[in-house]
């Protein structure tokens, strides 16, 4: 029971994150691609992204401190970041980054502000939402991921 | 693997892959699914040490697969750079889907164009991608000895997607239909059949080529369209499709002719002019050589020209060189072509367009055709100018130098001979590098040992030490080391010696000199573009089968020998990177850019990769491997033909190096091995650009 519940709890968090928007189509590849090789393999690679993306939240925030004029570099930074948040299927957090680079692209600072701030908060968020599932999905075992939501 | 087997089977499975991105999440992502699709995955976040690990051992990885943007090395760097040297099909990935961007991935020569996130569907596609470039090489490799025009240049030698601009795109419409039927972003051409290609390849040779020509000059190239060139044409078996890729190429090509055509005009003209008396080197008129040439599958003879005369060929065509006696520049069954006439030795030289087949190929492929026409109408300028052949001896071609040695490429004896003679004549001074258009289709950079050789070539005086780095000819290197130094050379310090170990594969002008050939313009002040592409360090190849139309003469005159061209110049020839396209195709004549690069190292390394393309239209092709290279070929080349417009005479070449004489009137260079002087200032002008065009041009 307890167990089950578990499950429950996973799959509709699960559910949750896809209906909001915070994760996309992208994440079941993710996920596709875990097997008995690679168990841990969707928790792996988003651990990488939350690691990799913080660095780069941060480069950007110095970026934004020191030369913010510097939009050459920011939409570099945020178009990594867009990068990797659309390969594991953030979906909500590689829209802000795509807002962000048009304002960019226009060198509207005030609007890059903006939307970067946006962007940290979406990150914030997803990372605590994810974070809690894979806790859950630990608890309920290596046990397959719910089915698929109906798309 | 098994490959051959089955394409489905267990070929994919195992298939070997280098991943490089410099995102980590991306990369272990594309690890992942690549795994998935059973292939052996290596990865790395770096692109150098990607090309580290690719250069190790290129055998160990089949397929490449690399992020756009990265921060040690621009992707499409990389993309080149793997095609070109390693030839191994190369896919890029970026979360960039824009048209343009996608373009430039293509142009560059990449098989495939994934968008981010990449989907595992279409990561299970991507083998075909291996498979249709082995069976496209194969099938290349097969005809290459044919003579075949440049398809089989572009196909086989290049290989690299990039290479090839019409094996590229050919290919590239297959792997767009059937790889991105998934992204949809590239399904532009549909014309291929998605699946494997059905029909077969089709070749262009000379004859065919010259239909495809004449019909296009009939409807007027801008009211050219295929089906009604393919009316025109009224070959069977011929689709729009072959024709349509064809005429893209053409126009390619072309345009790149007009950069330099009006300087190269007068050089044309004398490649044009074919007859023996007439030196026309490069045979601008070559196009009947080049046809001859490629007709007679002489372009591959172009080795034979190895033997000696290099161009015993091409004795046959008489070089234009114009008092080339033509004995034969290549003294065909010399070894050296000591010193026989030197001018025809130039001639010979000429022939020498391309000994191997695949500098053959050059040359055929070369734009040959297209030049000839071209050239044909330049040559009437210049009336073979094209004496490269003759200078050609003494250009770059020149690889043995002054001993006969035939360098590498059997252009060299040739070169030698004639170069021995031309530089007593006159400093040649025109390092004809020749560089043969990428002959092979490897990266061309053969790039004629620049400058490095210079002193050579100053010395080479009596020898050519133009290693006329005869495309193809054996020495896949076209080390054109310009041996032609005459005396001029030295002058012209272009003495660039373009050492274009003609191998057989195709001009691997890797850093060999370019030789600048100097053209003197006592070849015929010609546009004898000597393309010292072999400048470039590339060794030009010098069409040894150029039998017929020495014009090809592109003498990828290193550019370095150019300076001293300029000083020398006056006698000595342009150096014009001769670019004997292998051709000898006097359609060269304009595409003989030779290129004084004599100056300019650089130019040798750049050049000549550029030149050649420049000079053949098939430089594309050709140029693609070369051009990857170091040579970035079309790079170069644009200097080079732009320098040699903008001077017109040795002033241009002498920022590219050298063709500081005078376009090479290739009959000048001929008559310049026995006097050179002369004409020099006329080659100015000419710079004769011995476009490789014809060599690789034909595609």
């Amino acid at each position: 029971m307890e167990y089950s519940n578990l499950r429950h709890r996973a799959a509709d968090m699960r559910k949750s994150l896809f209906d909001q928007g915070y994760l996309d189509e992208q994440f079941y590849q993710l996920e596709e691609l875990q097997d008995e090789v690679s168990p841990n393999f969707v928790e792996e690679v988003v651990t990488l992204f939350f690691r990799d993306s913080a660095r780069l939240i941060s480069n950007i925030e110095q970026t934004l401190d020191k030369c913010p004029q510097d939009f050459v570099k920011l939409d570099a930074y945020v178009h990594q970041l867009k990068d990797s948040s659309s390969s594991i299927g953030a979906s909500r957090v590689k829209n802000a980054c795509t807002l962000c680079r048009e304002y960019c692209d226009e060198k509207n600072l005030e609007g890059c502000l903006k939307l970067f701030h946006k962007l940290k908060r979406e990150h914030a968020v997803l990372r605590q939402k994810l974070g809690s599932y894979f806790q859950l999905l630990r608890q309920v075992g290596p046990m397959e991921i719910a089915t698929r939501p109906s798309m | 693997m098994g490959r051959e087997g089955g394409p489905k089977d267990q070929f994919p499975v195992g298939l070997r892959v280098l991943a490089v991105d410099d995102d980590p999440i991306c990369l272990k992502l594309l690890e992942a699914l690549l795994l998935q699709c059973q292939y052996q995955v290596t990865t790395t976040n770096q692109a150098i040490k990607a090309l580290k690990m690719l250069r190790e051992n290129r055998d160990k990885f089949d397929l490449v697969i690399s992020d756009v943007h990265m921060p040690d090395m621009d992707g499409f760097k990389l993309l080149e750079l793997v095609g070109l040297e390693m030839d191994l099909p190369v896919i890029m990935l970026s979360a960039n889907g824009e048209t343009k961007a996608v373009m430039k991935g293509i142009t560059h020569g990449a098989c495939d164009y994934l968008l981010k996130p990449v989907r595992i569907e279409e990561l299970r596609n991507i083998w075909q991608h291996v498979v249709r470039r082995r069976k496209f090489d194969n099938k290349d490799h097969n005809n290459y000895d044919n003579g075949d025009d440049f398809e089989k240049l572009q196909q086989g030698q290049t290989t690299g997607g990039s290479s090839d601009l019409g094996g590229k795109l050919n290919r590239k419409r297959k792997d767009q239909n059937e790889d991105d039927e998934d992204d949809g972003q590239e399904n532009m051409h549909d014309n291929e059949d998605p699946s494997t290609q059905k029909k077969p390849r089709v070749v262009w040779s000379v004859e065919l080529h010259r239909k495809f020509v004449a019909a296009v000059n009939q409807l007027g190239i801008d009211k050219a369209v295929p089906k009604r060139i393919l009316d025109l044409m009224n070959v069977e078996k011929l689709t729009r499709e072959n024709v349509a890729s064809h005429l893209q190429k053409y126009r390619l090509y072309l345009k790149r002719l007009s950069a330099v055509a009006s300087q190269q005009a007068n050089m044309v003209a004398a490649f044009g002019g074919r007859d023996p008396s007439s030196l026309h080197i490069g045979s601008l008129d070559g196009y009947g050589n080049f046809h001859a040439l490629a007709a007679s599958g002489q372009l591959p003879a172009l080795s034979s020209f190895q033997t000696n005369g290099v161009l015993s060929r091409t004795n046959s065509v008489g070089y234009g060189l114009r008092g080339f006696a033509p004995s034969g520049i290549v003294q065909p069954g010399q070894t050296h072509c000591n010193t026989n006439s030197p001018i025809n030795d130039l001639s010979k030289l000429q022939c020498i367009s391309l000994p191997g087949s695949k500098h053959g190929k050059l040359l055929q492929g070369m734009p040959t055709t297209l030049e000839l026409d071209q050239l044909q109408q330049h040559k009437r300028m210049q009336e073979a100018t094209i004496h490269l052949p003759g200078g050609f001896s003494g250009a770059g071609l020149v690889t043995g130098s002054s001993s006969n040695s035939f360098v590498n490429v059997t252009s060299s004896p040739l070169l030698s001979q004639a170069y021995r003679q031309h530089t007593q004549s006159k400093g040649l001074g025109n390092h004809s590098s020749v560089g043969i258009p990428s002959m092979s289709s490897d990266p061309f950079h053969a790039s004629v040992g620049g400058s490095s050789h210079l002193p050579d070539l100053g010395r080479c005086n009596d020898t050519w030490q133009g290693a006329v780095p005869l495309t193809s000819y054996q020495s896949n290197t076209l080390s054109m080391n310009a041996p032609f130094h005459h005396d001029d050379l030295a002058n012209m310090g272009a003495s660039v010696p373009v050492v274009s170990h003609i191998d057989s594969t195709p001009l691997n002008i890797s850093s060999s000199n370019v030789v600048a050939a100097p053209l003197h313009d006592p070849v015929t002040g010609r546009d004898v573009q000597c393309h010292a592409s072999s400048l470039g360090g590339n060794t030009m190849l010098m069409p040894s089968s150029l039998e017929e139309d020495s014009k090809f003469l592109n003498f990828g005159s290193a550019g370095t020998s150019k300076q001293k061209l300029k000083e020398a110049n006056q006698d000595h020839i342009h150096e014009p990177n001769l670019i004997f396209n292998s051709y000898s195709n006097p359609s060269l004549s304009n595409k003989l850019i030779v290129d004084p690069i004599a100056e300019n190292q650089r130019l040798n390394n750049g050049y000549l990769s550029k030149k050649l393309d420049i000079n053949g239209v098939g430089q594309t092709n050709f140029s693609a491997p070369v051009r990857e290279q170091n040579c970035k070929i079309d790079k170069s080349t644009t200097n080079i033909q732009l320098t040699y417009k903008e001077d017109s005479t040795l002033e241009t070449a002498k920022s590219q190096g050298g063709f500081n004489s005078n376009g090479c009137s290739f009959d000048d260079l001929v008559n310049s091995m026995i006097k050179p002087d002369r004409d020099d200032i006329a080659f100015m002008d000419g710079d004769i650009v011995c476009d490789f065009y014809p060599l690789g041009a034909c595609m």
